[in-house]
């Protein structure tokens, strides 16, 4: 479905990507996990257009798409969860869903589309009016993952989903995300937390100062020596 | 309540010349209408965007310069001169963003201060073009019509008043259809958090530079009745003080709503006036400052915002 070849990209003069090549097949939930600076935010970036590469490839069901605007990209079908602050935090919780299907024009669709939303996280159809910024950090994740929901994606980036998350609360996301992709939806997650992330993702893929270092089954790269030691503590 | 309150200032605003007798008033309000024109512009971008223009009244000189040059040099009819202002101030705001706003935040800031300062400079040290410090006198009234045809000559004050207050409600029209619309949707997404905006979308340097333009037109056509009105332009109309002037209304009437920076720009056109009426000019600028202190400190988030809260409070517990 996605597959990166020698992909790189820089800020300025440093390089963050040098030669990136990864592959997320349909229906796949993959992993990216690594060291701070490692280059998995960038990564996904560069997929979504946010960042602009400067050399290699992205392919996106067989088309190429790393020359097209954050725009294009995801009206193919590629939606994006930034790191960081998940939610506009001034609006209320139906303006940030709306917000999601900003560069869509099917009005039915989109209120269909929302009506899922509510279905799915009834929280959120109980809380319509009220400011994004006022909900707690489990109810702000379920936004955000509704909100990229609302541009109908067949594949989603997420940039750290359990950063700044209480335990519990990483517990309802990882749900979350795990229905998400019983809609059929493609994941690819960027994961500070290796354990977590390994766990439940089918692959992964192990970067290292902005080269993929290891790849393989969730299952083996968990048993791996190398990702033991270096990133499950043990 | 909510559908008399509108209708009743409209009929207000509409008769004031007629019931305020004292052509002082009106020239107050007139000044008031013109500044409410400039922080509705820099409420576009302060306000919705979250960019800080402190160099915005360079927009509003080079309106006022453009009118006035063009019908005191080319004898160009007032309202073409107008229109002239809106697109010269439109297409500065275009150039500043364009090289500005790829970086954002502190940048624009600077560049937007730089900018009026080499402005400033310009109109200055320009003696062939601008007259430097002795600035342009005599430049015609407005006036509406065609040459040879029919001419309106908007010399005296109520006809002033009406000029500015049907720019003013244009200029107020625009913001509110702008900023309910899509686009609008687009800057306020910016303003509170860029990095997710551009992943739902939108193009944040295509849509800042559109609001800046836009933004900088209307000062343009403050700058431009500005002129027309007081009949005198000179470098004066680009010190930093405009700036801060335009950037107090805003911030005390309440950015980022539509109605604040309008009520800000009447208080604090109307409240140096009245302490003038009341006390010696030393007194003045004091209390002026005590003023701004006590309301930066009661009502931080501005005017309306507060009057909102309290309303909704209000409701909320009967």
């Amino acid at each position: 479905m996605l597959r990166l070849e020698g992909l790189r990209a820089a800020y300025g003069r440093i390089e963050a990507l040098k030669g990136v090549s990864l592959e997320v097949r349909a229906g796949e939930l993959v992993t990216l996990i690594g060291a701070n600076g490692a280059g998995k935010t960038s990564t996904l970036k560069a997929i979504s257009g946010t960042l602009r590469s400067s050399d290699g490839r992205i392919l996106f069901e067989g088309n190429e798409i790393h020359r097209l605007t954050p725009r294009e990209i995801l009206t193919r079908g590629i939606a994006h969860c930034p790191e960081g602050r998940r939610v506009f935090p001034y609006m209320t919780v139906r303006e940030n869903l709306e917000m999601g299907a900003y560069a869509r024009a099917d009005i039915h669709g989109i209120r269909e589309d929302l009506e899922r939303v509510f279905a799915h996280f009834p929280i959120l159809g109980e809380r319509l009016r009220q400011a994004a910024g006022t909900l707690s950090g489990g109810e702000q994740q379920m936004l955000a993952i509704g909100r990229a929901l609302m541009a109908r994606p067949r594949l989603l980036l997420l940039d750290e989903p359990s950063l700044g998350l209480a335990p519990t609360v990483i517990e309802t996301t990882l749900r979350i995300i795990r229905e998400v992709r019983q809609r059929g939806v493609t994941v690819l997650m960027v994961e500070q937390n290796a354990y977590l992330a390994l766990r439940m993702a089918d692959r992964g893929y192990v970067m290292e100062t902005g080269q993929i270092a290891l790849e393989g089954k969730a299952g083996d790269l968990i048993e791996n020596e190398h990702v033991k030691r270096a990133y499950l503590g043990g | 309540m909510k559908r008399i309150g509108p209708g009743l200032l409209a009929i207000v605003l509409l008769t004031v010349p007629l019931w305020v007798g004292n052509p002082y008033y009106v020239h107050v309000l007139i000044m008031a209408g013109i500044f409410a024109i400039l922080a509705l512009s820099l409420n576009l971008l302060l306000g919705y965007t979250g960019l800080l223009s402190l160099g915005h009244t360079a927009f509003f000189g080079i309106g006022a310069y453009t009118s006035a040059l063009l019908a005191l040099r080319l004898d160009w009819p007032p309202w073409v001169g107008f229109l002239a202002a809106v697109l010269v101030a439109g297409l500065a705001g275009y150039g500043i963003g364009k090289v500005s706003l790829r970086l954002r935040g502190a940048y624009f800031v600077l560049v937007t201060i730089s900018f009026a300062g080499v402005i400033y400079l310009v109109s200055v040290n320009w003696m062939e073009l601008t007259n430097g410090p002795l600035g342009l006198p005599d430049v015609p009234p407005f006036s509406l019509g065609l040459p040879g045809l029919f001419e309106l000559s908007i010399r005296t004050k109520p006809a002033a008043y009406y000029l500015v207050l049907a720019v003013a409600g244009a200029a107020y029209f625009l913001c509110h259809r702008l900023v309910r619309s899509r686009i609008g949707r687009g800057f306020i997404a910016l303003r509170e958090n860029e990095a997710l905006a551009e992943s739902v979308g939108i193009n944040g340097t295509r849509y800042l530079v559109l609001a800046a333009v836009v933004s900088a037109a209307m000062a343009g056509a403050a700058g431009s009745l500005y002129a027309h009105y007081t009949r005198f332009v000179s470098p004066e109309v680009f010190l930093f003080t405009y700036t801060v002037t335009m950037v107090i209304m805003v911030v005390a009437g309440g950015k980022g709503t539509l109605v604040g920076p309008v009520l800000g720009a009447f208080l604090f056109t109307a409240l140096p006036e009245a302490l003038r009426a009341v006390t010696s000019w030393q007194w003045q600028m004091l209390l002026y400052g005590v003023f701004l202190i006590l309301t930066v400190f009661f009502l931080p988030k501005g005017v309306i915002p507060t009057i909102e809260t309290w309303l909704r409070e209000r409701r909320a517990s009967p």
